[in-house]
C-alpha cells in the first residue's frame, strides 16, 4: 500500500477539515473553557459529526456504520488536532467502537454499535489507575458473585467518563498486578449503584474523570470478550487509540508549526524579519523535518493496523513515541518563537501546548513506548 | 491474486533460489561492497555469482529501461524488489555512483547517444564513475568552482583541481562540473561534462582521513582535452544537471544508515554489555538511547518509503531530499556513536585480527563525514528553510 492518502481518504480529510475549522476553531474550546461548560463539548456538533458519518467510521456496516479503518479514523483525529476541538470522537467512535466490534457478542454489538454510529450513545474506556499509563498494573478487582461479578477500585484519566452512557472497564478477575493473564473487560452502566464519578478539570480543558467503583454489580452478560483473557482485546483497542492520538498530535504539531512559520515571516526585530535569522531558520527546518518523518511513521502505523493488525504493535509504538516527542518540540518551539506573546492566555498557542502534554500521557508517553519497543525486540 | 501479488511471489521465489546465503549476511567491511569497473575484482565467489545473476535479470537497477540493461520495472514493482531483498537481508549486488548519481541525470538530460554509450556499462558494472564537484576553497559554496574548460575546436581544454573526489583513484570515468563561461554570473557559466580518467593530464592523490582510510582524493586536470559532445545538457546550464543529480545523491546518502543495518542495535549491545535477569540490557541509559534511536530509524524508513510514494503520486517537493539527507546522516552518526558506546573498550581496537582491522572505530569515524559530504547539514537546513518553508532570504 502506498504511504499516501488515496482519493476517498483525501475527500474525507477535506470534509472533516471543512466542518471542524468552520464550526470548532480554537475559539470554540476557549468559549467552553471560559464558560466552565458542564459537558465540555458541543452535543450539537457531535450530532453534526454523526450526520457526516464520522461517529460510525469504525462501526461495521451491518451495525449501521461505514466500516472504514484506522487510517480514516486517523484522518479525522488529525483534523481534530488542528483546532483542538473537544469531542467524544476518541472515546466513543474510536475506542468504544473498536472494543465492541472486536470483542463484543452479537447481542452486545446490536445493542450498542448502532447507537454509537447514530451519535446517541457516548462511551468511555476506563483503564488507568496510577499516575502513568500501565495497563498491566490494573488492580481494580472483579470478584465473582452470583452469575456475575462485583467491581471495586479506582480509575483515573477516564476520557469523557463524566458524560458516558456506557463504561468499558478493565478489571483484574485473576492473578496480580503486572500479569497479562487475569484481565477482564466489563461493560458497565455508569448509573449502577456504587459508582461515583468526579469530573477532573484538566490543564487542556478537555474532559476526563476519576471514577470510584464500590462493590458494583455486573451481570455475566456485561463481560466483553473472555473472562481472564481480556489483555489481548484491550491491547488491540489501546493500539488503535494510540494510533488515533498520534494522529491528533500530528495535526496539532502541524498547526502550531504553520502558525509559527507565518509569524517568522511577519514579525520584525532588529530591523529584519525574524525569519531571516539563520538560528531560527535552522530550527524551523529541523522541526519541519521531524514533523514530516513523524507523519510518515503515523500513517505507517495506521495502515499496519488496517492491514496486519496482529503485527502492528511495533509500528504503533514507533508512531506514538515519535508523535509525542514531535508535538512536544513543536509546541515548545511555537511558544519560544512567538516570544512573550506565546506565553499569554489571549493567544491560542498555549492551548496547543497544554493539549500536547495531555496527548503525550494518553495511552503511554514516549518513554513507555520506547520501553515497549525494546521489550518486543528482546533487549 | 492481483498482478502485484503474483509479482511479489515470483520475486520472492527467484531471490530465494538465486541469492547465495553468504550474500544475505550483513556486510562487515568495505570489501563486501562490489563497485564494478574496468579493474573490478570480486572479493568472493558468492559475490560474483550474486552480481552476475542480478545483472542478467536487469536488477542491478530494476527501474531503468531494459534497453539500458535495467529491469524495466515500474515504481510499485521496484518497491517490491527492494522489500523482498530487505526481507532476506540481501546485499546490493552493485554499488555505484553511476547508478545512484550519474544515471538519473543522464536519463533526464543526456542525448540518446550518451544514454546508449554509458547506461548499459553502468548496469553491467563495467565502468566505475567518480564525481568532480568540490574544489579547494569552494566547499559548501559549490557554485564558486574555478576549474576552467576553454573551447578549442571540437574539444574543451580543462585545467583546475577538484577535491574530496570519492574513489577517484579507482574510477574509470568522471562526471565533472567545469566553468565554461568565466564572465557569466556564478551559476550561469557552469557545464556538466564526462571524461575518461585515463585521459592525458588527469592525476589523483588520495587524502588520508581520520579513519585511516583514503576514500577521497585530490584530482588534478592539466590541459585535459575532452570532446564537446561529452557535455550533458546545455552548455553553461550545467547547474541544472548538477542540482538534479544532487537530489539523487542526497537521497542515496540519507539511505546509508539502512545499508549498514545488520543485527538490530539492541542485539549488538546485548552481546557486549549483557542483560539483567529480566532480559533487559544491563545498561538502562544505553537501552533507552537505543530504543529511541530505533524509533527514529523506523520512522525514517517510513518517511523514505513515503517519499517514493509521494514522488509517484506527483506530490513530492523537489527539495525534500535535503530533508532526508539531513535526518539520515545525523541518524547514522547517532547509530555509530551508540555502536561505539555498546562496544566499549573492544570498539577502540584499531589494528588486530579480532577487530577486523578496527572496522568499528573506522566506520564510526567515517560517518562524521556524512553530515558534510553532498552538502552539509547546515546547507540542507538552509535549503529546507528557503525552498520548502519559504522563509525570507538573508
Amino acid at each position: 500500500m502506498a504511504l499516501v492518502l488515496n482519493e476517498e481518504q483525501s475527500m474525507l480529510r477535506d470534509s472533516a477539515r471543512g466542518l471542524i475549522s468552520d464550526k470548532a476553531p480554537v475559539s470554540h474550546l476557549r468559549q467552553l473553557r471560559d464558560a466552565k461548560d458542564a459537558t465540555g463539548f458541543s452535543r450539537e456538533l457531535w450530532k453534526a459529526f454523526a450526520e457526516m458519518g464520522f461517529s460510525g467510521l469504525l462501526v461495521p456496516e451491518n451495525f449501521g456504520g461505514s466500516g472504514l479503518g484506522c487510517v480514516e479514523a486517523g484522518i479525522v483525529m488529525e483534523e481534530i488536532g488542528r483546532t483542538l476541538m473537544p469531542s467524544p470522537f476518541l472515546s466513543t467512535a474510536v475506542l468504544a467502537a473498536s472494543a465492541l466490534s472486536r470483542g463484543g457478542s452479537d447481542a452486545q454489538k446490536s445493542q450498542y454499535l448502532p447507537k454509537i454510529s447514530d451519535g446517541s450513545l457516548l462511551a468511555a474506556l476506563a483503564i488507568d489507575e496510577g499516575a502513568k499509563h500501565r495497563p498491566l498494573q490494573t488492580r481494580l478487582q472483579a470478584v465473582r458473585s452470583g452469575n456475575g461479578f462485583r467491581l471495586s477500585g479506582d480509575k483515573a484519566f477516564v476520557v469523557d467518563g463524566h458524560v458516558a452512557d456506557l463504561l468499558i472497564v478493565a478489571a483484574r478477575s485473576a492473578g496480580k498486578a503486572g500479569e497479562r493473564e487475569g484481565l477482564t473487560l466489563f461493560l458497565v452502566d455508569p448509573k449502577t449503584k456504587g459508582i461515583a464519578t468526579e469530573r477532573t478539570a484538566m490543564v487542556d480543558s478537555h474532559n476526563a474523570a476519576r471514577i470510584v467503583f464500590d462493590n458494583v454489580e455486573v451481570n455475566a452478560d456485561g463481560v466483553l470478550g473472555e473472562v481472564d483473557q481480556g489483555h489481548g482485546l484491550l491491547d488491540g483497542v489501546l493500539n488503535i487509540g494510540r494510533g488515533a492520538v498520534a494522529s491528533e498530535m500530528v495535526g496539532l504539531s502541524e498547526e502550531v508549526f504553520g502558525r509559527t512559520v507565518t509569524y517568522l515571516k511577519e514579525r520584525k526585530q532588529f530591523g529584519k524579519l525574524i525569519g531571516e535569522f539563520q538560528a531560527l531558520q535552522h530550527r524551523a527546518a529541523q522541526l519541519y523535518i521531524e514533523i514530516e518523518i513523524t507523519r510518515a511513521a503515523v500513517l505507517k502505523a495506521l495502515q499496519t493496523l488496517d492491514g496486519d493488525f496482529a503485527n502492528a504493535a511495533a509500528a504503533v509504538a514507533v508512531a506514538k513515541a515519535r508523535a509525542g516527542a514531535t508535538a512536544t518540540q513543536a509546541v515548545q518551539e511555537g511558544v519560544q518563537m512567538h516570544g512573550g506573546m506565546g506565553m499569554t492566555d489571549q493567544f491560542d498557542i498555549g492551548f496547543f501546548m497544554k493539549r500536547a502534554r495531555v496527548c503525550q500521557e494518553l495511552f503511554g508517553d514516549a518513554n513507555f513506548h520506547a520501553d515497549q519497543l525494546a521489550r518486543m525486540k528482546s533487549y | 491474486m492481483s498482478d502485484l501479488e503474483k509479482f511479489r511471489r515470483e520475486t520472492r521465489a527467484w531471490l530465494e533460489a538465486n541469492c547465495p546465503p553468504e550474500m544475505r549476511r550483513p556486510m562487515t567491511s568495505e570489501a563486501d561492497t562490489f563497485w564494478g569497473g574496468r579493474n573490478a575484482k570480486f572479493s568472493s565467489e558468492p559475490q560474483r555469482v550474486w552480481f552476475e545473476r542480478m545483472r542478467d535479470k536487469g536488477w542491478t537497477v530494476p527501474h531503468w529501461p531494459t534497453e539500458y540493461g535495467g529491469g524495466g520495472l515500474d515504481a510499485e514493482q521496484t518497491k517490491i524488489v527492494r522489500q523482498e531483498m530487505a526481507a532476506i537481508g540481501a546485499r546490493q549486488p552493485l554499488v555505484s555512483f553511476g547508478i545512484s548519481m550519474l544515471g538519473p541525470a543522464l536519463l533526464k538530460y543526456g542525448t540518446d547517444a550518451q544514454k546508449k554509450e554509458h547506461l548499459p556499462k553502468i548496469t553491467a558494472g563495467l565502468i566505475r564513475w567518480c564525481q568532480g564537484y568540490s574544489e579547494p576553497n569552494a566547499g559548501s559554496d559549490l557554485a564558486s568552482l574555478q576549474t576552467r574548460a576553454e573551447s578549442d575546436g571540437d574539444d574543451y581544454v580543462i585545467n583546475g583541481q577538484k577535491i574530496w573526489t570519492s574513489y577517484a583513484n579507482y574510477a574509470d570515468w568522471i562526471f565533472c562540473l567545469v566553468r565554461t563561461d568565466p564572465t557569466a554570473k556564478k551559476h550561469d557559466g557552469i557545464s556538466f561534462i564526462l571524461f575518461d580518467m585515463t585521459s592525458k593530464g588527469v592525476s589523483t592523490k588520495p587524502i588520508l582521513l581520520i579513519s585511516g582510510y583514503s576514500p577521497f582524493c585530490e584530482t588534478f586536470f592539466d590541459n585535459v582535452r575532452v570532446p564537446k559532445s561529452h557535455v550533458v545538457g546545455t552548455v553553461n546550464r550545467g547547474w541544472d544537471v548538477a542540482k538534479y543529480l544532487l537530489q539523487h545523491e542526497r537521497a542515496m546518502i540519507s539511505g546509508m544508515g539502512e545499508r549498514g543495518v545488520g543485527r538490530p542495535l539492541g542485539q549488538v549491545a546485548t552481546d557486549s554489555v549483557g542483560s539483567d535477569e529480566q532480559g533487559r540490557l544491563e545498561d538502562a541509559m544505553l537501552r533507552g538511547q537505543i530504543a529511541t534511536f530505533e524509533i527514529d530509524e523506523a520512522a525514517l524508513a517510513a518517511a523514505a518509503e513515503r517519499a517514493v510514494d509521494l514522488a509517484k503520486a506527483g506530490q513530492a517537493h523537489p527539495a525534500f531530499s535535503s530533508a532526508m539527507k539531513y535526518y539520515g546522516t545525523e541518524l547514522n552518526k547517532r547509530r555509530h556513536e551508540i555502536l561505539m558506546s555498546a562496544g566499549g573498550v573492544d570498539a577502540l581496537e584499531w589494528e588486530s585480527e579480532r577487530s577486523r582491522g578496527g572496522a568499528r572505530p573506522r566506520a564510526w569515524l567515517r560517518t562524521k563525514a556524512n553530515s558534510i559530504e553532498g552538502g552539509t547539514s547546515e546547507v540542507m537546513l538552509g535549503i529546507v528553510a528557503k525552498r520548502i518553508l519559504d522563509l525570507p532570504g538573508a
